[in-house]
C-alpha cells in the first residue's frame, strides 16, 4: 500500500545511493515472523486510504495494530482506538509503520528512538514512497533495525506468495512448499 | 519497562546492500511463479478446473471484494494456474506484474481500455502484425479511441505525431512479418519526455532476446500463442507492467490516478503503487469485459513456455540458415531477415536481439505474386496457415491472408506487399526444412 509514489522525492541521502536500496527476503522475513505489535502512524478511519487497506490486513495476519493519529485521538478504527502519539500507547510496540511523508519521518523516527526503550521497540519500518536517509542513520545509531520504501502488507503477501495470485513477479523461486512469515 | 526476547533471528544481515542473485532466464522459464501446490506437495502445477473459490467467512468475502486482502474469488478475474503464468511471464520481462488473457488481441484491447478514455489517442508504429494494425484503425475509433500511425523506423515521426490527447506510444520490438526491429530506447525517450508510457508488443521476440523494460518499455504486452507457448496448440495473450512508470506525473491518467467509480472510489495508482496498472487493469478491464484465459490454456502455455530458451536458440539458428541459404537462391529476389549483414536492421539486431534475430521473415521471388503463390502450394513439410511462432515451420501470403483487411498502401508500409512471402522457420532438421523449399522452389 503506497503513499502517493514519487520515487523522486524520496529524501535520499546522496552520500550513501545503494545503501537501503535493497532487503533481502530473509531480512524481510525475520522481521515480519518475529514482530507481533504495531504502531501505525498516519492511521486513517477512511477506509478507502491505503493506511487502513494495510491495517485491515496486518490485523488479519494476527498482529497487534495500535493505530497513531494526533488529528483522530480518541476515535475508533478497525476495532482499534487511535492515540495520538506513540507514549501513549499502553502496551508494548515491537515496530512502528510510519505512513506519512518523508520529511516527517524525520520527527516520528526521533520519537521512536525516544521511547524505544519504554516501549521495547526493534524495527523501524517507513512505507513505500517514505525514506528518510538522515532518519535511518539516528535510528540505526539507536539500535533499531530500519527498512524504508516498502509496505509490511505488500511484502507479507510476496512471502506468503499471495501477490503472485495477482500476477505480481514475488522473484521467489522455491521449490520447498511455500510458507508465510506467519508467527509460529 | 518491558522484558522481551530479542525479536530478531540470529544470523539476519542487518542491510542488505546487495540484490539477491537473480536467476537466469532458463530457470526462469522452469521456475518463476510456480510453487509447490500447498495441499497435495504437487510439483507440476495443477489445473485449477474451477469458477469460483470459497470465503472463509463474510468479512472474509467483503474484504476480497474490497481488494483489502488477497485471494481468489471467481475465475473471470484470476485462477491459480493461470495466476503462475501471469508470474513467470513478468519475471522473464523483468516486470512487476502482469496480466493474461484470452489473446493477444484481447491483451492489447483492455491495455488500451485500462489507459484510454473516450477521445483519447496513441501513437503506434504501423509495422505492426496486420490484426493489431485493423484493431487500432478499425475497431479502436469506434470507442473513441484514435491511432495515429507513423514510421516505426523512423523515431522523429512518433514525435511529430505527439498531442496532448496521445496516452501512449506503441510498437512492436521485432515487428511481424518483415524482421523490422523498432528502435526502443529513443522512442522510450520521446515517450517519457511526453509523459506518456511506451507499450512494447514483444511477440516475436520473446523475452529470450529482448527485454524491453530494459530499454525504457513501461508495458510489455505478448500474444502467447505465438513463440511463449510455442507449440501452436493454445491462445492466449499477457501484458506485463514495468512497475517504473510514475501516473502521477501529469493528470493523463484519471483511471489510474483518481478515485474509481467503477472500484467504488479506489484509487489504483495509489493504493497499489508499482503494480496500480496490473490491479487496475484485472479488478476492471478484465472484470468488466471479461475475455479471460482459461485454466487449461494457461497450463499449456506454461509447459511450453518451460522450454522458451532452448527453442528460441534453435529457431533462430534455423532461421538464419534459411535466411542465408534463400538469399543466395536465383529465384529469390530479396530477403527480409535482421540476422542478415545485408538487412538494414542487422546493426540494431546486434543492439537489441543479441541472441538471434528470431525465426519469423519475409522475403520475395524473382517471379512474383504468381511464384510466391506456387511456392507456398508446393512445399510439402512447411504448414501453409496463419499463425508464427510454432514448432513447426509454417509459410503464408500476407497480403492475401493476415494482411488481408489493409489497404495497398498500407501492406506495403507493414512489410506484407503482394510479393512477399512470410515463413515462421520451426525446429525440425535444419537439412529437412531447406529440402523443402529447395524442392518447392525447384517446382515455382
Ligand atoms: C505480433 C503480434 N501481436 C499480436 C498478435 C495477436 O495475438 P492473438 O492472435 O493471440 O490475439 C499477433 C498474432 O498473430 C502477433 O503476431
Amino acid at each position: 500500500m503506497g503513499n502517493t509514489i514519487k520515487p523522486n522525492t524520496l529524501a535520499k541521502n546522496p552520500e550513501s545511493p545503494k545503501r537501503h536500496d535493497h532487503y533481502s527476503d530473509r531480512t524481510l522475513r525475520s522481521i515480519l515472523s518475529s514482530v507481533r505489535s504495531i504502531a501505525l502512524v498516519g492511521a486513517s478511519t477512511q477506509w478507502r486510504r491505503p493506511s487502513y487497506y494495510a491495517m485491515k490486513y496486518l490485523q488479519r495476519k494476527g498482529y497487534k495494530v495500535y493505530p497513531i493519529n494526533p488529528l483522530r485521538a480518541g476515535q475508533e478504527v478497525l476495532g482499534e482506538v487511535i492515540h495520538p502519539r506513540i507514549c501513549e500507547v499502553p502496551s508494548s510496540i515491537d515496530m512502528v509503520d510510519i505512513f506519512r511523508n518523508s520529511e516527517a519521518a524525520l520527527d516520528i523516527s526521533k520519537e521512536v528512538i525516544a521511547n524505544k526503550d519504554d516501549k521495547g521497540t526493534q524495527v523501524l519500518w517507513m512505507q513505500l514512497g517514505v525514506r528518510n536517509d538522515t532518519a535511518a542513520k539516528l535510528a540505526e545509531e539507536a539500535g533499531l533495525t530500519v527498512i524504508m520504501n516498502r509496505c509490511p502488507k505488500i511484502e507479507f503477501a510476496r512471502l506468503s506468495g499471495e501477490l503472485g495470485w495477482y500476477g505480481i513477479n514475488s522473484k521467489i523461486i522455491t521449490s520447498k512448499r511455500l510458507r508465510g512469515p506467519h508467527h509460529d | 519497562m518491558i522484558n522481551r526476547p530479542k525479536i530478531l533471528n540470529k544470523g539476519i544481515e542487518k542491510h542488505d546492500e546487495h540484490p539477491d542473485e537473480s536467476h537466469g532466464i532458463e530457470t526462469l522459464s522452469v521456475h518463476a511463479g510456480a510453487r509447490v501446490d500447498p495441499a497435495t506437495g504437487s510439483r507440476s502445477t495443477p489445473i485449477y478446473q474451477t469458477t469460483s473459490f470459497v470465503f472463509d467467512d463474510s468479512e472474509h468475502a467483503a474484504e476480497l471484494f474490497n481488494l483489502q486482502t488477497f485471494g481468489y474469488i471467481y475465475s473471470r478475474i484470476s485462477n491459480p494456474t493461470v495466476s503462475v503464468l501471469e508470474e513467470r511471464i513478468a519475471a522473464l520481462e523483468g516486470g512487476r506484474g502482469a496480466v493474461a488473457a484470452a489473446t493477444g488481441h484481447a491483451a492489447q484491447f483492455l491495455t488500451a481500455a485500462t489507459l484510454l478514455e473516450q477521445g483519447d489517442a496513441f501513437i503506434s508504429s504501423s509495422n505492426l502484425y496486420g490484426g493489431s494494425i485493423t484493431q487500432f484503425g478499425t475497431s479502436f475509433p469506434k470507442l473513441g479511441w484514435t491511432c495515429h500511425f507513423v514510421d516505426g523506423t523512423d523515431p522523429h515521426s512518433f514525435e511529430a505525431a505527439m498531442n496532448k490527447n496521445v496516452k501512449f506510444i506503441f510498437c512492436e520490438s521485432l515487428a511481424n512479418p518483415g524482421s523490422v526491429i523498432c528502435d526502443l530506447e529513443p522512442l522510450s525517450d520521446i515517450a517519457h519526455r511526453h509523459g506518456v508510457p511506451l507499450i512494447v508488443d514483444n511477440t516475436l521476440a520473446t523475452p529470450y532476446l529482448c527485454r524491453p523494460i530494459d530499454w525504457g518499455a513501461d508495458l510489455v504486452i505478448h500474444s502467447a500463442t505465438k513463440f511463449i507457448g510455442g507449440h501452436g496448440n493454445t491462445m492466449g495473450g499477457v501484458t506485463v507492467e514495468s512497475g517504473r512508470f510514475d501516473w502521477f506525473q501529469n493528470d493523463k491518467f484519471p483511471g489510474l490516478t483518481k478515485p474509481d467509480d467503477a472500484y467504488h472510489g479506489i484509487t489504483f495508482a495509489e493504493t497499489f503503487g508499482d503494480f496500480g496498472f496490473t490491479m487496475k487493469m484485472r479488478s476492471v478491464a478484465l472484470r468488466d469485459f471479461g475475455p479471460t484465459m482459461a485454466a487449461t490454456a494457461a497450463w499449456n502455455l506454461l509447459q511450453g513456455v518451460e522450454t522458451l530458451p532452448l527453442r528460441m536458440e534453435r529457431h533462430c539458428s534455423n532461421a538464419l540458415a534459411v535466411a542465408e541459404y534463400l538469399n543466395a537462391h536465383p529465384k529469390i529476389g530479396w530477403v527480409s531477415y535482421a540476422g542478415l549483414r545485408t538487412s538494414p536492421y542487422f546493426e540494431l539486431g546486434k543492439k537489441y536481439l543479441r541472441k538471434g534475430a528470431g525465426a519469423v521473415f519475409t522475403f520475395g521471388l524473382t517471379g512474383g505474386y504468381e511464384a510466391g503463390k506456387n511456392l507456398v502450394n508446393s512445399v510439402e513439410l512447411f504448414s501453409h496457415l496463419a499463425n508464427v511462432g510454432d514448432t513447426r515451420s509454417l509459410i503464408i501470403h500476407p497480403a492475401s491472408t493476415t494482411h488481408r483487411q489493409l489497404t495497398e498502401e498500407q501492406k506495403i508500409a507493414a512489410g506484407a506487399g503482394p510479393d512477399v512471402i512470410r515463413v515462421s522457420i520451426g525446429i525440425e532438421t535444419l537439412d529437412d526444412i531447406i529440402a523443402d523449399l529447395k524442392q518447392a522452389l525447384t517446382n515455382t
